[in-house]
Order: C-alpha cells, then sequence, then structure tokens
C-alpha cells in the first residue's frame, strides 16, 4: 500500500476544505470497506486520507417523519436494515441491506459509502497486466474479450462494460431518493438517480459528484407503496454474494390492478437501472404472471449480451417478473 | 534521522485503543489493519489472516461490541473504542465461553484456521438474536467461511451455545 497522510475532520465544512486543500488525489474514509480494500490492491493509491467516521452529526436514522425518512451518511448498513419501519412498511429497502456482504461489513459500512461502492470487475480490481479503462483511462477493457459473465448487460460501452455492484442504491433509485452533498460552493440535493453515470467514453468518472464533495445524508420521500415492495436478489450462493441479477419493486394495487409500479435492477447494468417502460406496462393492467413477465422483457429492453453473460437476460427478466409477484402478495390489502 | 525518517515519523499515528480489557496506546503507520496490529503488534495471533480482502470471516473481531473483519479495518480508526478478540472471550477463571464449548462438542471444526473467527461472529449473531433458527443462523453467518466444510457442525453448535447463553 502507498503511504499517505490521514487526517480525522472534526466538522463536514472542515472536511470538504481538507479535502479541496488536498486535491485530486485525496479521499475520504467512512467503513473503508470498499476504499482500504482497494488501497491493499494498489488499485486505489490516495495521498491524503480524510477519516469522516467521527462526524457523528452525519450518523443519524430518522424514520419518524411524514413526508420523508432521512439516513444520516455515516449510519451502518446493519443499523438501517434493521430500523423497524423500514422492516415493517419498507421491505425493499430493508432486504436491500441484509441482502448485501456480510453482518460483518455491514457492521462496518455506511450507507453513503455503499453508494460509492466501486465494481468487483475482476479487470479493474486486478490490476496490471489487465487493461482497464476505469483505472487507466486509455489502457484499454479486457472485460470485451475477456470472462464477461458478471458483465453488465445495460448501459455499457465499448470503453467498458462493468457492473455496478451496490443494491441498496437500486432499491432507492425505484423510491425516488435523493441524497444532500456539501462541497466546495455550499450545499445542493441529487437524485440518486442522478448520482451514477454510465461509462461512455469516459469510465474512470463513475458519479456526478464534484470534487470535494461529501455527502451528508439520504432522503427517501415517504410512500405507501413501500408496503408492497421486495428486494428480490439473484445469486451463485444464497447468501454473501453479490446480484447476478436483482430487482427493487414497489407496487400500488387497487385489487390485482397495477395503480403504479417502480421497478429497478441491480447486477445487469453499469449503474443502478430504473426500468420506466416496465413500469408504465404495467400502469392500469392486472398483474397477472403474464403482465409480469411481459414487465421483464420491457425491462430488459435493449441488453446487449457478450460471450458468457447472456443468461443473465432470461433471468433478468424472470427476476422482475418474480419480484413483483412477490411485491404483490405483500403488506396492507 | 534523515529527511525521509522524520517524514515517515511524522505521518504516524497515535491510537489508544483497549483490547480485551487492557489499554494500549500504539503509534502507528495510517497503513497498518487491525488485524496486522492486533497479530503483530500486541500478540493476539488468535485473529487469523486468510483473505485479507473482508471475503473469509477468519479475522472477525469484535468493536464496542460488534463484531467486524479486522482485516479491513483501518488500526487509526479505533481509537477510543474497545476491541475483543478470541483471547478475551473466556472468562477470568479462563473457563471456555459456552460458544468455544459447543464448537468442541459439536466437531464444528476439521483444521481450525477459520474457528476463531467464526466463533466471534456467533456470539455476535446470538446477541444481535439472529440465531433463532438453523436458516436464520445459515444467512447471519454466511460471512465466515470454512474450507474443510464443517458448517453443519457450525450450525448446530451455534444453535445449542444460544439457548446455554439465553440460560446464563
Amino acid at each position: 500500500m502507498r503511504p499517505f497522510t490521514y487526517s480525522r475532520a472534526d466538522t463536514p465544512a472542515a472536511a470538504v476544505q481538507a479535502a479541496v486543500a488536498g486535491g485530486a488525489a485525496t479521499r475520504y474514509l467512512a467503513g473503508g470497506t470498499t476504499l482500504y480494500d482497494l488501497m491493499k490492491l494498489d488499485i486505489e493509491t490516495p495521498r491524503h486520507v480524510i477519516d469522516v467516521t467521527g462526524l457523528s452529526e452525519l450518523a443519524a436514522i430518522d424514520t419518524s417523519g411524514s413526508s420523508e425518512m432521512t439516513f444520516g451518511a455515516l449510519a451502518r448498513m446493519s443499523d438501517v436494515a434493521a430500523d423497524r419501519r423500514l422492516v415493517a412498511e419498507y421491505p425493499a429497502l430493508s432486504e436491500s441491506l441484509w441482502r448485501a456482504a456480510s453482518q460483518q461489513l455491514r457492521n462496518m459500512a455506511t450507507v453513503a459509502g455503499n453508494l460509492l461502492q466501486r465494481t468487483r470487475c475482476a479487470y479493474f480490481r486486478g490490476g496490471e497486466p489487465f487493461a482497464c479503462n476505469k483505472r487507466k483511462p486509455g489502457s484499454g477493457c479486457a472485460a470485451q474479450d475477456g470472462i464477461d459473465r458478471g458483465h453488465a448487460l445495460l448501459g455499457g460501452s465499448k470503453s467498458c462494460i462493468a457492473v455496478y455492484p451496490g443494491d441498496w442504491p437500486v432499491a432507492l433509485v425505484a423510491f425516488d431518493a435523493a441524497i444532500d452533498v456539501l462541497g466546495p460552493g455550499g450545499q445542493r440535493t441529487i437524485a440518486v438517480e442522478e448520482l451514477h453515470r454510465e461509462p461512455g467514453t469516459t469510465p474512470e468518472i463513475e458519479t456526478t459528484l464534484q470534487p470535494g464533495e461529501l455527502i451528508l445524508r439520504i432522503r427517501v420521500p415517504v410512500t405507501s407503496m413501500g408496503f408492497k415492495s421486495t428486494y428480490h436478489k439473484i445469486r451463485d450462493r444464497e447468501s454473501y454474494a453479490f446480484a447476478l441479477a436483482s430487482a427493487a419493486v414497489a407496487l400500488d394495487l387497487d385489487g390485482d390492478v397495477v395503480r403504479a409500479a417502480r421497478i429497478a435492477l441491480g447486477g445487469l447494468a453499469t449503474r443502478p437501472w430504473r426500468a420506466r417502460k416496465a413500469e408504465q406496462l404495467l400502469a392500469g393492467r392486472r398483474l397477472t404472471t403474464e403482465a409480469a413477465r411481459a414487465a421483464g422483457d420491457a425491462a430488459l429492453e435493449g441488453a446487449t449480451r457478450g460471450h458468457d453473460n447472456g443468461f443473465r437476460i432470461e433471468l433478468g427478466v424472470r427476476t422482475v417478473a418474480d419480484a413483483l409477484m412477490i411485491a404483490s402478495q405483500r403488506g396492507q390489502p | 534521522m534523515s529527511h525521509h525518517e522524520h517524514r515517515e515519523e511524522e505521518a504516524r499515528v497515535r491510537v489508544s485503543v483497549t483490547v480485551n480489557g487492557t489499554p494500549h496506546m500504539l503509534i502507528l503507520d495510517p497503513r497498518s489493519s487491525l488485524l496486522d496490529v492486533l497479530r503483530e503488534q500486541l500478540a493476539f495471533t488468535g485473529a487469523k489472516k486468510g483473505c485479507d480482502h473482508g471475503q473469509c470471516g477468519a479475522c472477525t473481531v469484535h468493536l464496542d461490541g460488534r463484531r467486524v473483519v479486522s482485516c479491513l479495518t483501518p488500526a487509526v480508526q479505533v481509537d477510543g473504542h474497545t476491541v475483543t478478540t478470541i483471547e478475551g472471550l473466556s472468562g477470568a477463571n479462563g473457563a471456555l465461553h459456552p460458544m468455544q464449548q459447543a464448537f468442541i462438542d459439536h466437531d464444528a471444526l476439521q483444521c481450525g484456521y477459520c474457528t476463531p473467527g467464526q466463533i466471534m461472529a456467533a456470539v455476535a449473531c446470538v446477541h444481535e438474536g439472529h440465531a433463532t433458527s438453523p436458516e436464520q443462523i445459515r444467512e447471519y453467518m454466511s460471512g465466515n467461511l470454512c474450507r474443510c466444510g464443517a458448517y453443519v457442525g457450525i450450525v448446530a453448535a451455534i444453535e445449542d451455545a444460544a439457548a446455554k447463553m439465553a440460560r446464563s
């Protein structure tokens, strides 16, 4: 691991100030489960690390609100997963957390850090001699002609087909969540859906955060659609694995007729992937297994297969369809 | 002291931490993992280095009573906190923790390399209330891999110890 200077921030403003002063080779450190791991691999090589875990004002969880729920950036994944209101009224949000990683990692990782979790693409993590435009812009993409079983079917480019690995952000996108960020120019709010970028020709730029910006909290609008929701995650093993395909789904039903649906895909795309066309297809229709299947087909529309990952198109379709049927059985009548 | 050595000295971080009930004052390279500090500086070699990337759970310890993987915990982050390793689990009289005894009783190990991490994770699993059924134990113990495949015994040991821990 490369040497770096380590400092602890006392306030969010001081953290931002230190990040701006440190320049591009500066990283915020929270739970460390992504950053420190990648530093061990020499994939992340910061010269300055600013530890923000002392900013206790950013750790609060407040699900008591009547219009929105807020999750401080530093709230731990395990604590948010166990929040009573989320478990009862927003199962998709809770499941997206406890179906990720292990309890040890969820005790460490923060809910904002989780938004910025970096890809598990083996060519990205493996370092030299593998080409990776995300790690070393302009070097090429070893995945294009490599083993792409776990790579993206949606949102990829010639430069990069690395899958966005997170689960919680997929559920957040389905629930129209937003984040407050603090930067050198002050505070602003971004929809979680606007946070992650598709790779295009610049896969090294993964988010729309500006230099020095620090996530303060996550805001989720209150909705009764949470009751009939699920985060359905299909993996190579039953637990402690990244998604081959996943779907965050929430439903507003009138009997068996869909008033409104929310569908977002995980494990299949280069970013959390909201499937609006599939949502619109369901609106006003009876939720039958055929309609669910059609929504799955619409969600995967435009999926591009590589060498080894074609099976995940059908898997993704069925994941969406199954998630819709699971969600429909949940919550209040 | 050369200029280079002086810079290295400046980059070091003072850390005060209680490990297994004993306070320690450490001066650390910020690159150090908690696992390496426990094993190489404090001689608590119970926590094992399996993958060193948070994927196997062999290095599991308790930080302020919650289970974490010590390999992905930068040691500078435990300043002011309390760490418990497998060496701190047994009572003052040296008696085994009910979970340790249950692992013996149920043959919940073969080579034993993953066992300290399994036991620390298992104790936390019970304390969290996540050991109420075999299915729940499997889900909440999935972060601890056992290459010998002693999972059947591990689940049985945790069910057994959970009942005993509830009574004590």
